[in-house]
């Protein structure tokens, strides 16, 4: 998954090499054939085949649900909730969604059609992207980056465009780096601020910038927001809130990271209606609604679920602070992330790749962690590590990485050990 | 963005989250120097903010036999101090594990414990009943924890997470 990985151009030998292939492989998809595995899933195999492993690898909450919203989906079972609901969500979940939205972000949304509740961010981009693209589109997004966004923009036929973002600039994504990539053919810019795997917040002046750049060349703009509460110093800013852009952005956010709620898979997309509408002939044919199980227990979480909120948001500061001291105290070259849950540290000093040092890393001290590469080829050099886990598994695998690296580096020395 | 919360208020938290994490440790997740932990915990001991730290137990598996009891207590208001008096007398007992001022139909929420049914009756028979200014109690014994101070007791809740996610 190459950052400015480019859609290969159609080989018209192609159809002749399928009969060729081993059984089976003939009958998938070209463009699915191409896609490569994600860098996460050969990671996880391998984690999973090991026993006693400390993981910074998750990328979700360590906690569970608040009892409070799993309470009212046993309660929507019970009352025999159980079948389909409108495709765009319930009515009453789009009105909250509503309110949400506009004390997030200061933007309104009208429930009736500005709004559709998803299964959870992904199904939104899925959606997203497919209304939008025509084959050949270009999607610019920033390097690296969660690690869907490429494949989607593959899966939709258009082409990713990675634009690469820099350690020394904290992994910000700058208009000026967006503006060298506005070229005929791109369509669409994915932006997600807070981000994974960095943290990373776009800064408002940068964003103002590139607000206008969209409207110069006519971007539609994909703002994944996932990690919109999660900011630790300064508050989250959409794009959509600047003037003229709410006409032009779909705003992707869910429920996962802030009330803790992955498995529920609810996410919802909010944008201007004609888009929405679109977005919506494809939720209907495919995913015809979220569950409504989930739908139920999110008007829980939207109502009632601000203090929890903050509660989280200072558990996750504490534990960011303890991290990222941690690591910078063990010769960590690493920027304190402003948002979401997750240090981006470097390893440039030790003199490794990103999987060479993961995989000892995980061999030899126990602790899993992501390598950047996963994440973009802009991630070599550098490692995710989520704060999220629960304190106790953080100091466990501090203890564990601090004894490792003494064995095995003295700061910004080569292995000793193990090579 | 997180609302702005004291220094104090942060690391009274922590410590009645686990009072056990060395001050480096505190240290780290509040963003000072343990020094500063260490002198802000001083203080807040010496002035008798924190009071103690205690142990939380599950008693069935420490097998203790130990039996527990909540007494609703009514009072007679005396002149000029109003519960406090005899609140505190009640209060001093050993047996009197907890002991609040309540709104509503009873003036003194007790928390007793003994090592017998009939040790706690006797106390409420011929200490508490007998105080004067105790003009009724109400005894209920306690026959199930299922939460303790904030944690769940004997519930073994399976939170486990995927080791590796996006």
């Amino acid at each position: 998954m190459s950052g400015s990985a480019m859609q290969p151009a159609p080989d018209p030998q192609a159809d002749k090499i399928l009969p060729f292939l081993p059984s089976g492989e003939s009958w998938i998809a070209r463009h699915v054939r191409d896609l490569p595995r994600s860098g996460i899933r050969d990671f996880f195999d391998l984690v999973q085949s090991m026993e006693g492993i400390v993981s910074l690898g998750i990328g979700e909450p360590g906690e569970s649900t608040f009892w409070n919203i799993r309470e009212q989906a046993i309660f929507a079972l019970e009352s025999g909730k159980t079948g389909y609901t409108s495709n765009l969500g319930l009515l009453r979940l789009r009105q909250a969604i509503s309110g949400y939205m506009e004390r997030l972000t200061g933007v309104c949304y009208d429930p009736e059609g500005e709004i559709l509740v998803t299964v959870g961010v992904s199904e939104a981009l899925d959606c997203a992207l497919r209304a939008i693209i025509n084959p050949g589109d270009h999607v610019l997004y920033a390097d690296p980056s969660y690690v869907a966004y490429s494949p989607s923009v593959l899966l939709a036929h258009g082409v990713p465009i990675g634009i690469p973002t820099r350690f020394e600039e904290e992994f910000q994504l700058r208009a000026e780096a967006v503006a060298q990539r506005a070229k005929p053919g791109v369509k669409a810019l994915l932006l997600n601020s807070p981000a994974n795997p960095t943290g990373a917040m776009v800064d408002e002046g940068e964003l103002e910038k590139i607000a206008s750049l969209s409207e110069r060349e006519d971007w539609v703009v994909l703002s994944d927001e996932i990690y919109a509460e999660l900011t630790y110093e300064k508050r989250h800013r959409s794009i959509a809130s600047f003037p003229g852009m709410k006409e032009r952005t779909v705003v992707l956010n869910g429920l996962s990271k802030a009330f803790a709620m992955t498995g529920f898979r609810l996410g919802w997309a909010c944008g201007p209606a004609p888009l929405i509408a679109a977005m919506v002939k494809i939720h209907q044919y495919s995913m015809l609604c979220a569950p409504i199980l989930s739908q139920e227990a999110g008007i829980e979480a939207l109502e009632h679920g601000a203090t929890q909120i903050e509660s989280m948001r200072r558990s996750y500061r504490r534990k960011r602070n303890y991290l990222w001291r941690s690591l910078t105290a063990m010769g960590f070259p690493c920027h304190r992330p402003e948002g979401a849950f997750y240090l981006f540290p470097s390893i440039l000093p030790f003199h490794l790749s990103s999987q060479e040092f993961a995989f000892r890393l995980l061999q030899e001290a126990r602790v899993a962690v992501v390598p950047g590469t996963a994440f973009g080829s802009s991630g070599e050099g550098y490692l995710r590590c989520s704060f999220s886990p629960r304190m106790g598994d953080l100091e466990e695998a501090v203890a564990r990485m601090n004894r490792w690296m003494r064995a095995n580096f003295r700061k910004g020395a080569c292995p000793t050990a193990g090579d | 963005m997180s609302k702005e919360v004291s220094f104090s208020a942060e690391l009274l938290c922590l410590l009645e989250e686990n009072p056990l994490r060395s001050s480096e440790t505190l240290a780290k997740l509040l963003g000072r120097e343990a020094a500063e932990v260490e002198q802000e915990i001083a203080r807040l001991e010496k002035e008798k903010v924190i009071l103690a730290y205690k142990a939380i137990v599950d008693d069935e598996k420490a097998q203790r036999r130990t039996v527990k009891a909540v007494i609703e207590v009514k009072l007679v208001p005396e002149r000029g101090g109003g519960f406090d008096r005899l609140a505190q007398r009640i209060a001093r007992y050993s047996e009197v594990t907890s002991c609040f001022l309540m709104s509503g139909g009873y003036d003194l929420l007790v928390f007793l414990e003994g090592s017998t049914l009939q040790e706690v009756a006797r106390f409420v028979s011929e200490k508490l009943a007998t105080l004067h200014g105790v003009t009724s109690t109400a005894t209920h014994f306690m026959l199930r924890t299922y939460k303790e101070q904030g944690i769940l007791v004997g519930e073994a809740v399976d939170t486990s997470r995927l080791s590796i996610s996006p």
